[in-house]
Formats: C-alpha cells, sequence, structure tokens
C-alpha cells in the first residue's frame, strides 16, 4: 500500500473525536476499579463495626487525607503521562508533600509517646498483613487503569506505568481504610505508603512491556 | 518590506496544521486528509534525516507513524503544541523500530536531535517495503470487509452495510478497530522478524 492510499484510508475512518475521550476513560477505569477494589473489601475483610463512630473524629479523616492526596497526584499525573509530548515534571515532586506530612505527623505522634508505647504505634497489631492487603486490593484498580492506558498512547512507558500503580495504591489504600483499625499516624506513614509503593514499583517494572502500543 | 524569519514560518505552518488537525478531529474528513497529507510530507524529512543509513525503511516508518497518529488522535488537547505532540508519537516509533534493530544487530545510532519537525520537508514517497495491504488481510471479516469497501473501492459506510449485512455503526467500529489492530500487527511482525 502507498502511504497516499494510507492517508485516504485514515480520512475517511475520521469520525469525529469525543474531546472529553481521554478523560471519561480514565475515569471510567478508576471507578470500575475502586468498585471492585470496594467489593474485595467488604467481602474478605469486612468494614470495620465501629466506622460510623471513628467517622466523627478528625484523626480519621486525616488518615484519609494520605491516599487521597496521593491519589489525586497520580491521577492528575497519569493522564499526562497517557499523551504524546506531555511530562510528569514537577507533579512528581508535590508526591513529597504528603509523604512529608504524614512523616512529620509520625514524628510529632512518636516524639510525644512513652518510649515503651512507641513500637504499638509503629506496628499496631495489623503490620503484617496491611502493606499486603493494599497491595491484593489495588489489583482490581491497577488492571483497570492500565486498560484505559493502553487505549491511550503513553510515549514514557515507565513513568506511566509508576503513576498508574500508584494510583492503583493509592485508591485501594483509601477503600481499606473501610476495614483498617489501624489508627496511630506512624502506622500509616509506614505501612500504607509500603502497600501504596508495592503495585507503584510494579507498574513502573512492568509499563514497558504492557503499555508499549 | 515585510521580514519573515524562519522561526515565524515554523509557527505559521504549526498554526495552519493545527488548525486542520483541528477541524479533522470534529469530524471534518477532507481537512483531516489534508493534514495527514501535509503531515507525511514534514514526516518523511524528518525520519528520512534519522534514518539515513537505512534510507529503505523510512517509507514503513511513515506509515506506521501515521498510523500511531491516527489511532492516537483523541489524546491530542488544542492547548498542546502541535510539534511536541507529533514529535513524541514519531520519536517513540523510531525508538521502539531501533529497539527492534538493536535486537537484529549489535549496531548504535544516535538518538539526539532536538531539530524541528516542521523544518523538515520531504515529498518525496520511496516505496514502502511492508504492504499493508497484505497484513490488511490477516484482519477479521468485521474489520477486513469495512476497511476494504469504504476505503479501496470508496463506497460511503451505508453502501457497505448493505453489501456487508453489518449495520453502520458495525461498519464504523469495524474501521476503527481494524485500523487499531493493523497498527498491533505492524508491530508484532517487526518483533516477529527480531527473533
Amino acid at each position: 500500500m502507498k502511504t497516499d492510499e494510507l492517508i485516504s484510508l485514515l480520512a475517511t475512518a475520521a469520525e469525529p473525536v469525543d474531546r472529553h475521550a481521554l478523560a471519561r476513560r480514565l475515569l471510567l477505569a478508576l471507578l470500575a476499579g475502586m468498585l471492585g477494589a470496594l467489593l474485595m473489601t467488604v467481602a474478605i475483610y469486612g468494614v470495620r463495626s465501629d466506622l460510623a463512630e471513628v467517622a466523627r473524629t478528625p484523626l480519621f479523616w486525616a488518615k484519609l487525607a494520605l491516599p487521597t492526596s496521593l491519589g489525586l497526584l497520580a491521577l492528575w499525573l497519569t493522564q499526562r503521562l497517557a499523551r504524546p509530548g506531555v511530562r510528569g515534571g514537577a507533579l512528581w515532586g508535590l508526591l513529597g508533600l504528603p509523604l512529608l506530612l504524614v512523616w512529620l505527623g509520625a514524628a510529632v505522634s512518636l516524639a510525644g509517646a512513652p518510649v515503651e508505647a512507641r513500637a504499638d504505634l509503629i506496628f499496631g497489631r495489623t503490620w503484617r498483613t496491611c502493606a499486603l492487603n493494599i497491595a491484593l486490593l489495588s489489583a482490581p484498580v491497577f488492571a483497570a487503569v492500565f486498560w484505559a492506558l493502553r487505549g491511550l498512547a503513553p510515549t514514557r512507558l515507565r513513568q506511566a506505568g509508576a503513576a498508574g500503580g500508584l494510583l492503583a495504591g493509592s485508591t485501594a489504600t483509601l477503600v481499606y481504610c473501610l476495614h483498617c483499625p489501624e489508627m496511630a499516624v506512624p502506622f500509616w506513614g509506614l505501612w500504607y505508603l509500603l502497600g501504596i509503593l508495592l503495585p507503584t514499583v510494579i507498574g513502573a517494572l512492568a509499563g514497558p512491556r504492557l503499555l508499549r502500543w | 518590506m515585510q521580514r519573515t524569519n524562519p522561526q515565524d514560518v515554523l509557527s505559521a505552518r504549526e498554526s495552519q496544521l493545527q488548525a486542520l488537525l483541528l477541524l479533522g478531529l470534529a469530524g471534518d474528513a477532507g481537512a483531516y486528509r489534508e493534514f495527514l497529507a501535509a503531515l507525511a510530507v514534514h514526516l518523511r524529512g524528518f525520519l528520512r534525516r534519522r534514518l539515513a543509513q537505512r534510507p529503505a525503511e523510512v517509507e514503513d516508518l511513515l506509515q506506521e507513524v501515521l498510523l500511531a497518529v491516527h489511532n492516537a488522535r483523541h489524546t491530542y488537547q488544542a492547548q498542546q503544541p502541535l510539534t511536541a505532540w507529533v514529535q513524541a508519537i514519531a520519536r517513540y516509533k523510531l525508538a521502539d523500530h531501533w529497539r527492534g534493530q538493536a535486537r537484529r544487530e549489535a549496531r548504535h545510532e544516535p538518538l539526539e536531535d532536538d531539530s524541528e519537525l516542521f523544518a523538515c520537508a520531504d515529498e518525496e514517497p520511496a516505496q514502502a517495503s511492508r504492504d499493508l495491504n497484505k497484513l490488511l488481510g490477516q484482519l477479521p471479516d468485521r474489520q477486513r470487509l469495512p476497511i476494504v469497501h469504504v476505503k479501496l473501492e470508496g463506497l460511503s459506510v451505508e453502501e457497505t452495510a448493505r453489501i456487508t449485512g453489518l449495520s453502520s455503526s458495525a461498519v464504523k467500529v469495524g474501521i476503527h478497530r481494524g485500523l487499531k489492530a493493523l497498527g498491533r500487527l505492524i508491530r508484532g511482525k517487526d518483533d516477529h522478524e527480531d527473533r
């Protein structure tokens, strides 16, 4: 086929394009993945029984703020990296802000606690399973977001994969907060972040293979 | 007397092409064809300079990039410079191509350069060695037939729907999916040659 013929073929196939196609695809994937994570949480772990009470405390909302801020930044990064010629840039650096805040909170909390209580603040009762639970819950979001990215046009595959993995991990953590009984800031600053880091690293490693187009 | 410097020429070309693309994205097939034809001229120059050692591959890669531009057109947003968007796609496909080459032979070609895409032009099409028609033959009927009838025989979507017994929307979907699949086939074929 000559190039001219290919051009005619492509021009014939030129249906009007929805200007919000990218946002729609990504949000659809995110919602579907989140629903999957929600169902898994309810089915596997169960919602914590004191949710209604704890939701009235500011600490609970501070806990949600960590995955929410990371997730919003990851969503922004993902939609940028899904487009050719758009960099992640300073957004990667902005991720440091929630991390800094949670570690600052953790330091304050540890400093104010008696020495013998510090281990409890860090390990809580569920440190053995927390990160792995989050990584498991991130699977549906991870699959959905990578599906969305495969229909878009990322050209920096490793970064796009990492951003997608981060989005999956943050969303999973947000949903996991419905179950997780831990209310100590040092715990979040370690195990939540570890749980988010896992899908992020997997995304970065798998990106070049899964997202190639 | 009016003076024009090269930078003005480039940005005029950029905004002209962008206007055509935006019309095309809104469904104006004529403008879209004009955009692709003009883009092909620039891309050919762009690729020919980067594949100076292998002129035979220019036309293949050009077709691959055009197909990629078409299949990724929903990721273009009007506020982004068109040059950045197109060059990112062309570079990505070029890098992919070189990765394939590198696996075939341990040979290195420099990737560096920041020259402007619209500063290059080459209207001289070479012969493409990869025959897209053959690849087209590998697509399933519901994708291949709409492409063959609408494009190669110049029928309208409605006529094609009547001949193939598909609905008009199935014809459009078939063309859309077929072109995506064609992109994958090109890649798959190159992968296969690597082994």
